[in-house]
């Protein structure tokens, strides 16, 4: 469960979060959505606690955030843009977790095969091409088996094949009983996976609940279009 | 017939006389003769006076006759810390294979070891010398030598030490193979003549590895001197010829490796300057020739006071030296010419072995340091050569005159 | 410090297999050997090395740490989303940069002079401070580009400031103490020369060099402080105690800025 209480964030001049409160339930489909700058990746950065928030506390399994790193072995992310040190070997990021996690067993290695980075083991990353990058970025944050998979815009990069792989392996994880939390904003291509919708808009929550009821409270037919409604202005 | 009869018997006569009067005293603890005081006041000229192994106790003793005087084993002949030793005041007297030890210190007299007084054609040889006042003490002597000698001083200050070996007044001295180790001036030469001093090693003393004043036409070569507290200096003096010798590591405020102060139409050549805090600083000091040195790793390589004239210096090899020369004027009347400069930096199209840029040994930060010792501290750094640069391109501070010409290209061998 | 071993061998993998790195090491290499060849005048080639120290590796610490960091920003979010403590990460990314290009440094201009070793006999020990301040200045100069770049999120900046440092330390710094004592001339300067020499870590180990290489110079025409300081080895100690300083304080101030720092 991952619960965020009056959380602030605060750049220079720029409120990219405003004091929200949100919950998300243990084994929850939770999708993030909100324009460019909505504050998206400011919260998912702060659940990791990449970014430290100006005011208000992050909980996770009712276990306040407070510095300790221990909590993030419940997590795998998957980061919206993949970087790895350029002469390693994609065998050597993958040992490289491995070492700092100190797992080596309980690993879930199913995406390897799936999304063909078999071949590409041996070599260095720097020449790989920016999808297979993502594929490894994607492989990784579903490695060491976490019960919380953050994805930031997991299908961007992603060609139409592997996104779709990934996106049952998403759906896959869920039923296995995790916790999943990703973000787009693009409207149509994670739809169909998606239960809770949080809306996020210029920092702030502009809807929390179920899919369902978003497009009922908006009278739309899908989500695409109650969301796009709401982006126009239409307050709830 | 007769005559050449007599002339025979006579020398005959004088030969016999020689081999009958000349006889050996042996001096010893076991032996009849017990002081060697005792030994001189029975000898005669030719005597030879063998000095068994052994600890005598004598001040003062007076050589009056033309003897030799030999330790066997090295005897140590102490002056219990009281006066001198031995004067010598007769020609032809040699001392050899002696231990002199502990003359006593003074402020009025200058006790030595060994004295010698107005005499000539003596010899003083192979023989030790450990704290002493002065060890060889030479005045108004001529035609002796003095060799391989080792003399060794631990002092701590000046004013209770005297010099290792001193000459007042000499002429025709040889000074070869000894060791001086501590003592005020390791080689003290005033109004001395023609004299030769040669491979000696004179280190460590308080004050000068060598020291000279009004000792003209004198050559000093293969010697060694260093770690001297204030190097070697020499003055008042024309005509003399210095080479082959090394002067190496002489450090500190006044230290030189080679002072010359008022010395003309002299010859330096061939030597070895290397380490010292100043290689060679030369102040009145005019026509003196100096080539084939070299000058390597020292603070100041060359120090030239403006009252220095008609310097020739050529073909020396400058290594490396913190700074090249250093002068107190931005006039020059002195000459440079065809130097090796591990500073330069110009090069050489036609190679013919000779830089076409000319070299200017005097650099900026040395005009600054000069004025300002702290700044010292800057050596080296990147704004100092960027310093050095600026005033190579446009010289304002810096003798426009004091330049080389035809700087080598390579090391002169 | 299983984690800390972890990133530092991986780090150091990934920086020893750069193109980068080899070119460093390339770079040493040659210009060492041709020093080398062109002069055997050991003083001559003690002095262009001293220079190497002075110039070139703080130069190259402080571009390629800033740019160390900000290229590997990407990868930094991914291992901080790992568990991993932040102060852990960022002591690896240290070592795994200043490690090989010390490293690099070493064996670069170490293989030509072990090569021509017979001409430097008794020059051991000026050989010796100079490896040390050669290792010192990249410390020192990679810690302070990692300060910069935790400081600075924009990257112009950072590589601005980067280079104005080793504009400032390795000229303008000298100059502005040079001008600074010929204006207190009438006054008694040395300690406070001293201290202002020791607040450059560039002239820090130039001082090292000079101390045995120019010691016969720095030894003359010099008040009392000066021969106490250069002249025994406290001057060398304090020196040297100085240079670890100069090292641990950017890093320390570079480490809580990273560990306060939003990526």
């Amino acid at each position: 469960m991952i619960k965020a209480i009056q959380l602030s964030k605060r750049y220079c001049t720029l409120d990219a979060l405003k004091s929200i409160d949100v919950e998300i339930s243990h084994n929850s489909l939770t999708y993030i959505v909100g324009p460019n700058g909505s504050g998206k990746t400011t919260f998912i950065k702060s659940v990791l606690e990449l970014v430290k928030p100006s005011s208000g506390s992050i909980y996770i399994d009712n276990i306040k955030l407070n510095g300790d790193h221990a909590y993030r072995y419940k997590i795998g992310y998957m980061p919206q843009i993949a970087s790895f040190p350029e002469n390693l070997t994609v065998k050597e990021v993958i040992n490289l977790l491995k070492e700092i996690r100190g797992n080596y067993n309980s690993l879930d290695e199913e995406l390897i095969p799936k999304l063909n980075l078999v071949n590409e083991y041996d070599k260095p990353i720097r020449t790989l091409s920016g999808g297979t990058k993502q594929k490894l970025n994607a492989v990784i944050a579903f490695l060491f088996n976490p019960e919380i998979l953050i994805l930031d815009e997991p299908s961007a990069g992603l060609d139409p094949v592997s996104s779709s792989l990934l996106k049952d392996k998403i759906v896959k994880e869920k039923a296995n009983g995790k916790t999943v939390l990703f973000t787009s904003h693009i409207m149509s291509e994670l739809e169909e996976l998606a239960e809770n919708i949080i809306f996020l808009l210029e920092g702030a929550v502009c809807f929390s609940g179920k899919k369902e009821e978003l497009i009922a409270v908006t009278e739309e037919r899908n989500l695409e279009r109650a969301i796009a409604k709401l982006m126009m202005g239409k307050n709830l | 017939m007769s005559k050449i009869l007599s002339s025979l018997i006579i020398i005959y006569l004088i030969l016999l006389q020689g081999v009958a009067v000349s006889k050996t005293i042996i001096v010893g603890q076991h032996e009849r003769i017990k002081t060697i005081k005792q030994a001189l006041e029975t000898s005669n000229d030719g005597d030879v006076i063998t000095i068994k192994k052994g600890f005598y106790l004598e001040n003062n003793l007076v050589i009056t006759r033309q003897v030799s005087l030999i330790g066997i084993d090295f005897p140590v002949l102490s002056g219990n810390k009281k006066e001198g030793i031995i004067t010598v005041k007769a020609n032809n007297v040699t001392i050899k294979g002696i231990h002199f030890t502990d003359t006593g210190s003074s402020f009025v007299k200058d006790n030595a070891a060994v004295k010698l007084d107005s005499v000539s054609n003596c010899v003083i040889k192979d023989n030790k010398f450990s704290n002493n006042f002065f060890g060889i003490y030479l005045g108004k002597s001529w035609q002796c030598s003095i060799s391989n000698n080792i003399i060794i001083s631990s002092q701590k200050t000046q004013a209770y030490s005297g010099n290792g070996i001193h000459l007042w007044y000499c002429k025709d001295i040889e000074i070869a193979g000894n060791t001086v180790d501590g003592h005020r001036d390791g080689i003290y030469l005033e109004f001395v003549k023609r004299s030769i001093i040669k491979d000696n090693l004179s280190r460590r003393n308080l004050r000068y590895g060598l020291h000279f004043m009004f000792s003209d036409s004198c050559e000093y070569f293969s010697n060694k001197f260093e770690h001297n507290s204030a190097g070697v200096a020499v003055m008042f003096t024309h005509h003399v010829k210095m080479f082959n010798n090394i002067f190496e590591n002489n450090w500190g405020d006044a230290s030189y490796g080679l002072l010359l102060k008022d010395i003309s139409n002299s010859k330096i050549y061939n030597n070895v300057f290397r380490r010292n805090t100043c290689g060679i600083y030369l102040e009145g000091s005019n026509r003196n020739a100096i080539e084939n040195n070299l000058l390597e790793r020292n603070g100041w390589a060359i120090r030239l006071m403006a009252n220095s004239m008609d310097n020739n210096f050529r073909k020396n090899n400058f290594l490396s030296n913190s700074f090249e020369v250093a002068t107190n004027s931005t006039r020059n009347f002195n000459t440079f010419s065809n130097n090796y400069w591990s500073d330069y930096q110009g090069y050489d199209l036609n190679n013919d072995g000779i830089g076409e840029v000319p070299h200017h040994p005097v650099k900026l930060f040395s005009i600054i340091v000069e004025k300002n010792r702290p700044t010292l501290l800057l050596l080296r750094s990147f704004f100092v050569e960027l310093l050095n640069a600026a005033e190579k391109i446009f010289p304002v501070l810096t003798p426009e005159t004091l330049v080389d010409n035809s700087p080598e290209m390579s090391l002169i061998k | 410090m299983k984690t800390l071993l972890a990133i530092i061998k991986f780090q150091f993998h990934d920086t020893l297999r750069s193109k980068w790195l080899a070119i460093y090491t390339l770079f040493f290499l040659i210009l060492s050997y041709a020093l080398l060849s062109f002069t055997k005048e050991p003083g001559k080639v003690i002095l262009s090395l001293l220079n190497i120290n002075m110039i070139v590796i703080p130069l190259t610490s402080l571009v390629f740490g800033t740019i160390y960091l900000y290229s590997n920003r990407d990868y930094i979010i991914l291992i901080l989303s790992q568990p991993i403590n932040r102060k852990v990460l960022f002591v690896g990314l240290y070592l795994g940069l200043s490690l090989p290009m010390a490293i690099s440094f070493l064996v670069g201009t170490g293989i030509p002079l072990l090569i021509f070793i017979k001409i430097f006999s008794g020059e051991s020990v000026v050989l010796l401070f100079l490896f040390l301040g050669g290792i010192f200045e990249t410390f020192i100069f990679v810690s302070i580009s990692f300060l910069i770049a935790s400081l600075n999120d924009n990257k112009m900046k950072g590589l601005g400031l980067a280079i104005f440092l080793w504009l400032f330390f390795s000229a303008l710094y000298d100059g502005l103490v040079l001008i600074i004592m010929q204006i207190f001339m009438v006054y008694p300067i040395e300690v406070p020369a001293i201290v202002l020499t020791m607040l450059s870590p560039i002239d820090l180990a130039r001082l090292l060099v000079i101390l045995n290489f120019d010691i016969s110079a720095l030894l003359g025409y010099t008040g009392a402080v000066y021969s106490q300081f250069l002249g025994s080895t406290t001057g060398l100690i304090l020196s040297l105690l100085t240079l670890c300083i100069w090292v641990a304080i950017p890093f320390y101030l570079g480490l809580r800025c990273f560990n306060k720092k939003d990526f």
